[in-house]
């Protein structure tokens, strides 16, 4: 019995011992803790981010001007109360001067209060939540985005669509946040310019058999838009829209993760022809952008998703802000001003920040071709752009004080009043 | 003689994981005021599957509604974030007795691998309820609590702070528990899951036992809910997935169940293995993975049983064992529970 018990009290002491030996910052240290889902559904998203962050560093030998870069990474597990754990672990144990990263809109919403309450500076590379640069931003201070707001492709994305022959949608999108705001975004513009979404079903996350849901598509819809998340949903849905003869009789269009690089190397046939818009695509023709998905193929194997490019890019703007300050860490407020203030040319092209600290950004809309591309031999599944639209910012062309009187988009809002 | 030296050596290790605690890491001190919360989780598992021979899969919905419950109260309407937590701390216990007394009516008309379904079924009712209520829970997007309550000079949103409440609240649970297996009522648990029928003809309302036992345990789960809610202050539908019912099993399981500190074991290991390795090395579920194939292959009655087996001295001859083997109650919950009515 006493031996139990001296065993499970011993444990800690000897990990204490172990974690004693971990390196105290010096003073030109820059510590980033990096906040990924390493294991779990998202796996596959967080391999790309790391991987773009990395390739920045490698590239600078992890020197921003001066300061050496440290990089932590945290397993999320794609689960908000082990994002908070090791939040707490990375600010009170690592002390790292800012942290990166979480995926999941919950995610966001869970590590945003968190650089509140310990004044870190938080980038938040990929969670694309709304409210964080919107309605809830004074409540953050120390939230910076480097990515996007959810609904901030769908608005053009809306326009275009009406713009392009599309008149009845029936939309397929995952159950959460991240669902809502970008169809939510979608709707608001395609309906003003007198399109009609007569139907949205919701499968929760994680989702892979659609039968279900594709059954009950309606047979006048003229296109579907389709937006799954997590595990394998991706990749069945076009394929279970394609058995059940849905596709190509309709237009398929998605969210800009749905043709995402980082499953599109997996994805068949049955996704060509696929619209969606983002800030970024691998088939991008500028200079910067073709030079950054060489790199990127050669040093990992696989085009870069824009997982990928937006933590390249987030390491960049850190990179930048700390040229500003001759590498040497100005605080998290100095930092976030002097973040807010650059005008940076990323691969995905130029950016500046609004004043609720969220990207202005080119938004593509691209189409799903099969092609040679960039001088590789065969031919692939590319993002192809269509069209631009520059310098969108999360508001579109609505009026910031207006749009941030109405509600944040939601399974209910905007309402679906031609469903049914 | 021998429960004193066991109380002894109970009060010696949580004066020592108290002493040591706030000397080690900022990290381990937040994780052990997580490992002792879900421990309190586990324990009140193994009342139901170590004690009472009846495996729950539905815990999560127990933690969940506590948790729920006092995001709700802190972010609706500021209670709980003064002297009322201890308020909050009953009214978590309340919750989960309550909601347990209504699952349990449903649940214990059935036995084995079915009681293991509705449980399960009821739990993701729950998570549904979190899920898709998102007026009241926000959905997938969870609810952020203001702070910490702040209890007169002591304020909680200190992790040292919040770790002896929780360890406080711990050791509570931990003898509370322990006095109630070991009462009569405790002991007549542990004839049900050795023999039910035999107990049904001593006349013992087993029907009413189990429901009792079903009730305790969901108190002490709601309870441990109240204090996850504020040790990452966040609660989301993650809270209530089947993972984190299995995850209470698994502890059981591996610590031993039927033996109460068994579980705190486990959620030691699991956490630890889990939590900590995953800031070391990147393939730490292979660990975890590697240690349940290890424990349930070699070590059917958990780590504590298995020890407690072969320390244990030559077997008294005189009274019944008040620990059976634990050989033969694995036996009981699959085999006796289905076998004569």
């Amino acid at each position: 019995m006493r031996i139990n018990w001296l065993r499970a009290a011993g444990f800690p002491a000897i990990l204490a011992a172990l974690t004693g030996l971990a390196a105290p910052a010096s003073a030109d240290d820059l510590r980033i803790g990096f906040l990924m889902p390493v294991t779990g559904p998202l796996a596959q998203i967080a391999k790309d981010s790391v991987n773009g962050f990395r390739m920045y560093l490698d590239d600078h030998k992890a020197n921003f001007h001066g300061a050496t870069v440290k990089l932590i990474v945290g397993d999320t597990e794609a689960k908000p109360p082990t994002a908070v754990l090791q939040a707490e672990k990375l600010i009170k144990q690592d002390q790292v001067n800012m942290l990166v990263g979480g995926v999941l809109a919950s995610e966001g919403y869970a590590l945003a209060p968190v650089s509140t309450r310990e004044k870190v500076l938080y980038i938040s590379s990929v969670a694309a939540s709304d409210d964080l640069t919107q309605r809830d931003a004074a409540k953050y201070p120390y939230f910076v985005r480097t990515s996007w707001t959810s609904s901030q492709p769908s608005h053009p994305f809306g326009e275009w669509a009406c713009q392009n022959g599309i008149k009845k949608v029936a939309v397929i999108a995952a159950d959460y946040a991240f669902g809502y705001e970008v169809v939510g975004g979608f709707q608001q513009s395609f309906e003003a310019c007198g399109g009609k979404i007569i139907q949205k079903l919701w499968p929760p996350i994680g989702t892979s058999d659609f039968s279900p849901y594709i059954s009950s598509i309606k047979p006048d819809a003229d296109a579907v838009f389709i937006l799954p998340v997590g595990g394998p949903g991706p990749l069945q849905l076009p394929r279970q829209l394609q058995q059940a003869g849905i596709i190509p009789q309709k237009k398929l269009i998605g969210a800009g993760t749905s043709f995402d690089e980082f499953v599109l190397p997996q994805m068949g046939d049955e996704v060509i022809g696929g619209i969606s818009p983002l800030q970024w695509s691998a088939a991008l023709q500028t200079p910067e952008a073709v030079a950054f998905v060489k790199e990127y193929r050669t040093k990992y194997g696989k085009v870069p998703s824009y997982f990928s490019e937006a933590n390249y890019t987030t390491a960049l703007t850190i990179d930048k802000v700390m040229e500003e300050t001759g590498g040497k860490w100005p605080g998290s407020e100095e930092f976030i001003k002097k973040l807010t203030a650059l005008k940076i040319d990323a691969p995905r092209g130029p950016i500046s920040f609004d004043d609720l600290r969220n990207p202005v950004q080119d938004i593509y809309i691209r189409k799903v071709e099969k092609t040679k591309l960039d001088g590789y031999p065969q031919a692939e599944l590319w993002n192809t752009v269509i069209k631009t639209y520059p310098h969108v910012s999360q508001f579109w062309t609505y009026d910031k004080n207006q749009y941030l009187k109405q509600p944040v988009y939601s399974r209910d809002y905007p309402a679906c009043k031609n469903c049914e | 003689m021998n429960r004193r030296r066991k109380m002894l050596t109970g009060l010696v290790a949580l004066l020592v994981v108290a002493a040591a605690m706030p000397h080690t890491t900022p990290f381990l001190l937040m994780l052990f005021t997580r490992i002792l919360i879900l421990a309190i989780l586990a324990m009140s598992l193994d009342l139901l599957l170590g004690f009472t021979g009846i495996a729950s899969l539905g815990h999560a919905a127990f933690l969940g509604l506590g948790a729920y419950m006092t995001a709700i109260l802190a972010v609706r309407y500021q209670f709980g974030l003064g002297w009322d937590f201890w308020l909050v701390a009953g009214f978590g216990m309340l919750l989960g007795a309550g909601t347990a007394a209504v699952f349990a009516v449903f649940a214990l008309r059935a036995r084995g691998v079915y009681f293991l379904m509705i449980t399960l079924a009821l739990s993701q009712c729950v998570w549904g309820l979190a899920y898709r209520w998102d007026t009241l829970t926000g959905g997938d997007n969870g609810l952020n609590l203001p702070s910490r309550p702040v209890l007169g000079p002591i304020q909680l949103g200190n992790d040292t702070a919040y770790f002896y409440l929780v360890l406080a609240f711990f050791s509570a649970s931990l003898l509370l528990l322990y006095v109630f297996v070991e009462s009569p009522f405790g002991r007549s648990l542990v004839g049900i899951r050795e023999h039910e029928s035999r107990m049904r003809m001593l006349g013992y309302n087993v029907w009413l036992h189990k429901y009792i036992a079903f009730i305790v345990s969901g108190a002490f789960a709601g309870l441990a809910g109240v204090l996850w809610a504020h040790a990452s202050s966040e609660v989301s539908p993650q809270d209530v997935t089947l993972t984190t019912s299995v995850d209470a099993l698994l502890m059981v399981v591996l610590g031993g169940p039927g033996t109460l500190f068994g579980g705190v074991l486990g959620a030691v290991i699991v956490l630890l293995l889990r939590e900590y390795l995953s800031t070391i090395v990147p393939w730490w579920p292979y660990v975890l993975g590697a240690m349940y194939i290890v424990a349930i292959s070699y070590l059917p009655d958990g780590l504590l049983g298995t020890l407690r087996q072969r320390w244990r001295p030559a077997p008294v001859a005189d009274a019944p064992s008040p620990e059976p083997l634990r050989r033969e109650s694995n036996k009981g919950f699959n085999i006796n529970q289905g076998g004569i009515k």
